[in-house]
């Protein structure tokens, strides 16, 4: 069924990272930190001091991914979304305070908006797949590489590297394949 | 859990407020709300990502470890602090998989999209679109077959 199919495609996509090694060897930069590495490690800790006061004060370990699940239970009355109805509520509230952190920085350091030069159909393809993989594989990359690492979680740690690796052999074929940004 | 609204303190929505703000200035300040800078670390141009995975880690990770001993139990809630554990089976493999190929192909993760519509950058929300999609084709495929929950090998 879908599973089967899911790992067929995965094996292919094993393949095609095999052969992707053969073909288009990764250029590695001069410099690995060209922009520096104040920004990420600052952001970094904000990220996870923001998921640690909801932490204290909840007990509460906050992903960013079950807000598009319980979301949908608004909408749906599946049974795999009203599981959350429970949590839509703070959810919701999170990811719009989400919104509205970064909106602090656009205007107070940023200075004004910024936009993607991707394109959207890399945007709204590859949207597709995390919406499918996320849940399915049980978080991403706040819920397994954030608070799951952070917890020294196996299943987080095996979660991470997976969609690590996969997510390197993806953007390095897509890039060798000449599609720009 | 402090799921049901009837019995939450008056500061946990505060509370949730606070720690989303920082969250998504984290995310912005990180830069991991531009795609491009995504994909720049999965193509090895520029690999500062590390900083913010394993820094945003090191803070929960102190955070989980302490919490328990200092506090003993969640300030507002007075739940247990239990660190996040997830029960491992081949879901993990495969999701993590397909959320990999998403994840390659737009430089877009589920928090750093919400983060880039705080940024300015309209044009994101192709990816979060495509993200609702994606959690709704998975979500009414797997309501109607309950046998994909079954069988956790292991408690992590």
């Amino acid at each position: 069924m879908l599973s089967d199919l899911i790992t067929v495609a995965l094996a292919a996509d094993l393949v095609a990272a095999t052969s992707a090694v053969d073909l288009a060897p990764a250029s590695i930069a001069s410099d690995p930190f060209p922009n520096g590495i104040s920004r990420y490690a600052v952001g970094g800790l904000l990220v996870g001091l923001g998921t640690a006061v909801i932490y204290l004060g909840t007990g509460i370990s906050a992903g960013a991914s079950t807000f598009l699940e319980s979301t949908l239970s608004y909408v749906s009355g599946e049974s795999r979304f009203q599981r959350y109805v429970a949590s839509r509520d703070w959810r919701l509230l999170f990811t719009g305070s989400i919104v509205l952190g970064a909106a602090v920085y656009a205007v107070t350091i940023q200075g004004g908006a910024w936009t993607t030069d991707v394109h959207p159909w890399r945007l709204l393809v590859g949207g597709i797949f995390v919406g499918v993989g996320t849940r399915v594989g049980k978080g991403c990359t706040s819920g397994h590489g954030v608070c799951g690492v952070g917890s020294a979680s196996k299943t987080s740690i095996v979660g991470v590297v997976t969609f690590l690796l996969v997510a390197i052999v993806t953007a390095q074929l897509v890039a060798a394949a000449g599609v720009t940004p | 859990m402090a799921g049901s609204a009837a019995q939450r303190h008056p500061l946990f929505a505060p509370l949730v407020i606070l720690g989303g703000l920082i969250f998504g200035f984290g995310l912005a300040y990180s830069h991991m709300a531009r795609p491009e800078v995504v994909l720049d670390f999965l193509q090895f141009e520029d690999f500062g990502l590390v900083f913010v995975m394993f820094g945003g880690a090191a803070v929960t990770g102190v955070t989980y470890f302490l919490a328990p001993r200092l506090l003993g139990r969640a300030v507002l809630s007075g739940d247990d602090f239990e660190r996040r554990l997830k029960p491992f089976d081949r879901n993990v493999l495969v999701g993590g998989a397909i959320f990999g190929v998403g994840w390659g192909l737009s430089g877009i993760c589920p928090g750093a999209a919400y983060a880039s519509v705080g940024i300015g950058n309209v044009t994101i929300l192709w990816a979060i679109a495509g993200m609702f999609i994606g959690a709704y084709a998975q979500g009414v495929f797997r309501s109607r077959s309950p046998s994909d929950e079954a069988a956790p090998t292991s408690a992590d």
